[in-house]
């Protein structure tokens, strides 16, 4: 994985509540063996229409939306625990995704690979798709040392949470079964204080 | 002193340890596996070098990818199949058991694990899967996780997690005629929303949930996700207990009498405290159906769609309009199977509705059993026979047309009404409209080819 600390693009708002993971990514495109190549079917339907053209309302088809940072609308990526959605994302180029709520399963598997889900309250996710209405090249910093939300065009910026673990984790570029392998006679000592598994 | 939830008792003794401000190693007692969310994870532990930890403790079971019918053959899908062969591979090659096509054990991961006596209360279970809330029913730490959590598990048997909130969903009171458990969680859903429990684990409780059956307790737990909520889970009672008594990963003799002591001390104590505390009253719930695209737009099947900004879009994808009642609406596929409703006794209750019947001619209605063993059983009662002679195709197990990615799929702009768990923009194919119901408003609607009403006709 590689390591994260401050991200600097443009945005791609995505003001839709309730995006689920079928949407992300649909389970037709799920059978692959391997984790690259999702990001040309990230959306799929929202993006292509049934004969495969582009639908051009759609904001990853607008000429001049681009970026590495998506805001979306609250609850996103609810339903199904495809870790496909998160390697979409990534694969399409997306290193962070901003909204005012997560799915809880969406959330661990975003980290897991590097993308930063960080969750700002919906009021100022609400200004921020007004302002990128008006101006979409508008660029946003995402300070991880910091904690820190910032774009350009709204004054004040706005700080996120993340727990110590994770965030070390994404800084130094490790990941959680590196953490686990290390702790593995913890586990066996935990396992002999069981009678029965 | 406050005293434990049932949620608290089962994470609590299943916690290696606890970083600051962060998760906890949370020691997995079973994993399930499939084909679709395994494969990445098993290439894991082959870069990193590393076997299975604990391979007796994970099972393998092809499912969400398998085909319907013919299932002797090889899959006919070039991808499906390799997907479904990798998983043979990789079960071969790091020791895992595996319940594949043709094995008499194959079926879908959440009625399998149930119906073999492997989810037993106080387990920790987990399956890269979101439905593994099912396992919950029996008094289980259940959830689902990802393809980075799964290859944690392989390798360490934890996953890092953590404690989510607390909630109690309490249902009171009897239910009325024509009325099942899939009725109920599509009831809750509708009221606290889609996200309404997300964050939470979720305890079901009060006297109507303590009457069901253990088919219909995991239909109930299985939807936990639908709102959100990271599990469900409901207290293990005599219900649990004779269930499992004889199933063959049960334990047996002595052991099943030592297992059945410990998970009597299964419940939440009395002055145990909840961050959120919902509840309902069983009459006030009637025969459900959804009108949108996620599993929180239901209404009571006679109701009529309701007007709010937030269905615009969900109403457009729909074909449905604010104000409109669905009762009486054609439709022409009815789906019934998934994890959700697949088990015998749903089965059964379809059986029993269509006995002497015949579907309509403008439905094409497909039955799909949860399991090999679920197939076996409706066979041996005569289901087949009924279900066949009503018109009703019943098919071999898997996850079917629940979710678009095997053969089984709905049409374009066609309505389903299924008894399967999600409603969402093209879950059971692309531009496909779903209809979530009860497998007994599922049959009815067979039967009439228009959204019907069971009560109308039982």
């Amino acid at each position: 994985m590689e390591p994260i600390k401050t991200i600097k693009s443009t945005c791609v708002p995505l003001p839709a509540e309730n995006v689920d993971t079928d949407q992300i990514i649909p389970a037709r495109f799920l059978k692959a063996t391997t984790r690259e190549g999702f990001g040309d079917n990230l959306f799929r339907d929202w993006r292509y229409s049934n004969n495969g053209d582009p639908v051009p309302g759609f904001v990853l088809n607008q000429p001049g939306v681009k970026g590495s940072i998506l805001i979306a609308g609250k609850n996103f990526g609810c339903g199904s625990s495809r870790e496909h959605a998160a390697w979409a994302l990534y694969d399409h180029g997306f290193k962070v995704v901003v909204s005012s709520f997560f799915a809880d399963i969406f959330s661990n598997n975003a980290l897991n690979n590097g993308l930063l889900a960080v969750q700002l309250p919906e009021e100022y996710i609400q200004r921020l798709f007004i302002a990128l209405d008006q101006n979409p090249s508008l660029e946003a910093t995402v300070d991880l040392p910091t904690q820190q939300f910032s774009m350009e065009g709204i004054e004040e910026p706005a700080s996120f949470e993340i727990n110590k673990h994770k965030k070390s984790c994404l800084l130094q570029g490790f990941d959680d079964i590196d953490y686990l392998l290390s702790h593995k006679e913890q586990i066996k000592s935990y396992e002999a204080t069981r009678t029965t598994v | 002193m406050t005293g434990k939830t049932l949620f608290d008792k089962v994470w609590d003794q299943h916690v290696v340890s606890e970083i600051t401000d962060g998760p906890s190693v949370l020691y997995i007692d079973r994993h399930f596996i499939h084909e679709v969310t395994s494969p990445q994870a098993f290439d894991g532990l082959r870069n990193r070098g590393i076997g299975v930890f604990r391979p007796k403790q994970t099972i393998a079971t092809a499912d969400h990818n398998v085909p319907t019918i013919d299932q002797h053959l090889p899959i006919r899908d070039k991808l499906s199949r390799f997907q479904v062969q990798k998983l043979t591979e990789n079960c071969q090659e790091f020791g895992v058991e595996l319940y594949g096509l043709g094995h008499k054990y194959q079926g879908i991961v959440h009625v399998i694990g149930p119906e073999l006596g492997i989810t037993q209360p106080g387990m920790t279970i987990v399956c890269g899967d979101s439905h593994t809330s099912t396992h919950g029913a029996f008094g289980a730490v259940a959830f689902g996780i990802g393809t980075s959590e799964v290859e944690q598990v392989l390798a360490t048997q934890c996953v890092l997690q953590r404690k989510p909130k607390k909630m109690k969903i309490e249902v009171n009171g009897q239910l009325g005629r024509g009325v099942l458990s899939k009725d109920i969680i599509l009831y809750i859903a509708s009221k606290i929303s889609t996200s309404g429990a997300t964050g939470h684990f979720i305890e079901y409780t009060g006297t109507t949930i303590k009457e069901l059956s253990m088919e219909a307790r995991m239909t109930i737990c299985n939807m936990s996700i639908e709102m959100g909520a990271r599990g469900g889970m409901i207290a293990p009672d005599n219900a649990t207990f004779e269930y499992l008594k004889g199933r063959q990963f049960a334990p047996q003799g002595e052991d099943w009498h030592l297992a059945k002591q410990s998970w009597e001390q299964l419940y939440s104590d009395e002055n145990a405290e909840f961050d959120v505390v919902h509840k309902f009253e069983a009459e006030d719930i009637a025969p459900m159906i959804t009108y949108g695209t996620n599993p929180g737009m239901g209404m009571k099947i006679n109701g009529t769609v309701p007007e709010s900004s937030e269905n615009i879009k969900a109403l457009a994808y729909m074909g449905l309009t604010a104000g409109q009642q669905l009762l009486g609406k054609e439709v022409n596929h009815v789906f019934i199977g998934s994890c959700t409703n697949s088990r015998i006794e749903d089965l059964r209750l379809v059986a029993s509705l269509v006995k002497g019947r015949q579907k309509a001619p403008n439905v094409q209605a497909m039955v799909i059993p949860g399991s090999k063993q679920v197939e076996k059983q409706a066979r041996l009662e005569g289901l087949d026979k009924i279900l066949e002679e009503a018109g009703f195709q019943l098919r071999q197990p898997g996850c079917s047309a629940c979710l678009g990615m095997n053969d089984d799929k709905v049409p374009s702009g066609e309505y389903c009404v299924s008894t399967s768990n999600r409603n969402y923009e093209g879950r059971q194919g692309p531009g496909a409209r779903t209809i979530l119901a009860s497998p007994l408003t599922a049959a009815a609607t067979a039967i009439t080819g228009r959204i019907t009403d069971v009560r109308e006709i039982i």
